[in-house]
């Protein structure tokens, strides 16, 4: 009863939370609800006993992707009187893919309901005795290494491509090196003078007028 | 009244060391607090607090009465639910983290599979105490001070979580309770990942830092160019809030180290009379230990650049560490080849 009173704690506050995301005005609102939708969507994956997913998914989608997301949403300045005035003119295009997405939905739910043994058919079935983390690890190195490896590789192209797009470099662009920052000594960049009084500085030392100033 | 015993009372018994550990963090913040100010006044050779009660002990009480009885402000143009619920968000996901820090064995009030990602997960959503604050606001300086967080926090995110990678790596366990388990070795101190994982407890010390956004990098609060970042337009209550947030989150932060790196609870010396001290002394000091080490950080080291914060981070840090997750991974792997060879 506790279990089924928190399932429906979490999924109502999901739905509801998903909702908001397209109904409310303001974006970094909507990107807040965002987030409040995928901490209750891991709240699910440790009921169902998947911890390791549930807290990879806090991780990287709300403490590093929806950050980021934030990030831009909060210095874009939206304006909803334009954005609204082009409704009507994506409306078919957003009911064409709304369709298609709630078909498949209801596809994958009625393989569900007829054939309840289809999931476990394609995916490794879950060791006893260890936990979810290992047996995420035993399949996922093993079995699906290649599936793995392609996956980083394109995240890698993707990246590089991503730096290789915005990386310009500008001549008149001030640069600081860092070791060369570190060489440095007192005796490149600081002269010690003895001055003698009445007399000020001779013509040999060009530049360089106090002892302390130039440190 | 089986459904009392089955479901009712663990969940009193929860609700009860939940309300004890918060009783005993709040006064332990409370002190630290106070330490850090007095570590802080001592290396500038003033006195520090010293009115309120004997040595000033009470200054942090008298603080809390002093935040709670003013009247808090919320600016006029301000997003007033985003603006109220910042503070609030930085300071029960701090508490949050210490479900399931375990002080001795079996001390936690969530021993859970993977607690370190637990712990890993809370700490990278304390960014957005930061952030909201800072657009809610609806002023300048805040607003400055949420982009630079977003960028640090998540930078440095990137390192401490191969650093634990590395320390997970040689404990075989996602369990907090097992790390310092597998840290119990003959020679004590010695045996603790400090020493074979050097450059990286270094590494998330000062990552640590920069998390917490304690000074060198305290980037997000720099008085003397965005006066007190985020958290300029708050005050009273709220502002008491982030304090708070900030300091159960070096807390945890310390707590975090000393289970990685110091041992946890296990006693330097694993003989007669340092076996007889309870493991939550231990805890305690090796976490104060690590706690000074924040507080004189702050009193000697100046504020880094924001690029020299972010040179740092990714240039210096994120390539040591993860050259250290293989070289960890590698020596675990074949180290055996090697030790057979020799012999």
């Amino acid at each position: 009863m506790i279990v089924a009173a928190f399932f429906y704690l979490f999924a109502g506050i999901l739905v509801a939370s998903a909702f908001m995301v397209i109904a409310s005005k303001n974006p970094v609102h909507s990107v807040l609800y965002l987030i409040l939708a995928f901490v209750n969507a891991s709240g699910l994956f440790v009921m169902m006993g998947a911890e390791f997913l549930a807290m990879i998914l806090v991780v990287v989608y709300v403490g590093a992707v929806a950050v980021l997301f934030l990030f831009v949403v909060m210095m874009l300045d939206v304006d909803f009187a334009e954005l609204k005035r082009g409704v009507l003119q994506y409306l078919p295009i957003g009911l064409l893919l709304g369709g298609i997405f709630l078909a498949e939905l209801l596809l994958v739910v009625g393989a569900w309901v007829i054939g309840p043994g289809v999931p476990q058919a394609i995916t490794a079935p879950i060791p006893a005795g260890i936990t979810n983390t290992e047996a995420i690890g035993l399949v996922l190195y093993t079995r699906y290494v290649f599936f793995f490896q392609i996956s980083g590789m394109i995240l890698l192209v993707a990246m590089i491509g991503a730096i290789v797009l915005t990386l310009r470099h500008k001549e008149r662009v001030k640069r600081q090196d860092i070791s060369i920052q570190n060489a440095r000594t007192p005796e490149m960049s600081m002269q010690v003078v003895k001055v003698r009084q009445g007399q000020g500085l001779g013509s040999n030392t060009a530049g360089g007028t106090g002892t302390g100033s130039a440190s | 009244m089986e459904f009392f015993w089955t479901t009712l009372w663990p969940l009193i018994v929860i609700l009860a060391q939940s309300v004890l550990l918060l009783v005993i963090l709040l006064v332990a913040i409370a002190y630290i607090l106070l330490a850090d100010r007095k570590i802080w006044a001592a290396v500038q050779m003033r006195r520090g607090p010293n009115v309120v009660g004997p040595f000033g002990l009470f200054q942090s009480f008298a603080d809390l009465l002093k935040f709670m009885v003013k009247e808090p402000v919320i600016p006029a143009g301000a997003n007033k639910g985003v603006f109220l619920l910042a503070p609030l968000i930085t300071c029960v996901l701090a508490l949050a983290a210490w479900a399931v820090i375990p002080v001795n064995v079996g001390w936690a009030i969530a021993e859970i599979n993977v607690g370190v990602l637990y712990i890993f997960a809370v700490s990278s959503l304390m960014v957005y105490g930061v952030i909201m604050a800072g657009w809610a606001s609806n002023s300048k300086y805040p607003f400055l001070a949420a982009l630079r967080s977003a960028a640090q926090m998540v930078s440095y995110e990137v390192s401490i979580g191969f650093v634990i990678i590395t320390v997970l790596l040689c404990a075989g366990s996602l369990n907090l309770t097992a790390i310092v388990e597998a840290q119990n070795g003959p020679y004590g101190i010695f045996s603790w990942y400090w020493l074979p994982l050097f450059p990286m407890f270094i590494v998330f010390f000062i990552s640590a830092l920069a998390e917490t956004n304690r000074p060198p990098f305290d980037l997000v609060e720099a008085e003397s160019e965005l006066v007190a970042g985020f958290m300029v337009e708050y005050g009273s209550s709220p502002y008491m809030m982030f304090m708070l947030g900030e300091y159960v989150a070096i807390a945890t932060m310390c707590a975090m180290g000393t289970i990685l790196f110091l041992g946890g609870w296990l006693p330097p010396v694993p003989y007669a009379p340092f076996t007889w001290v309870p493991g939550v002394i231990w805890f305690v000091l090796k976490a104060f230990f690590l706690f000074f080490g924040f507080a004189m950080v702050k009193a000697i080291v100046p504020r880094y650049r924001y690029d020299q914060l972010m040179r740092l981070g990714w240039k210096v840090f994120l390539p040591l560490s993860l050259a250290m997750v293989v070289i960890v991974a590698g020596v675990l792997q074949y180290g055996h080849l090697v030790t057979a060879a020799m012999k």
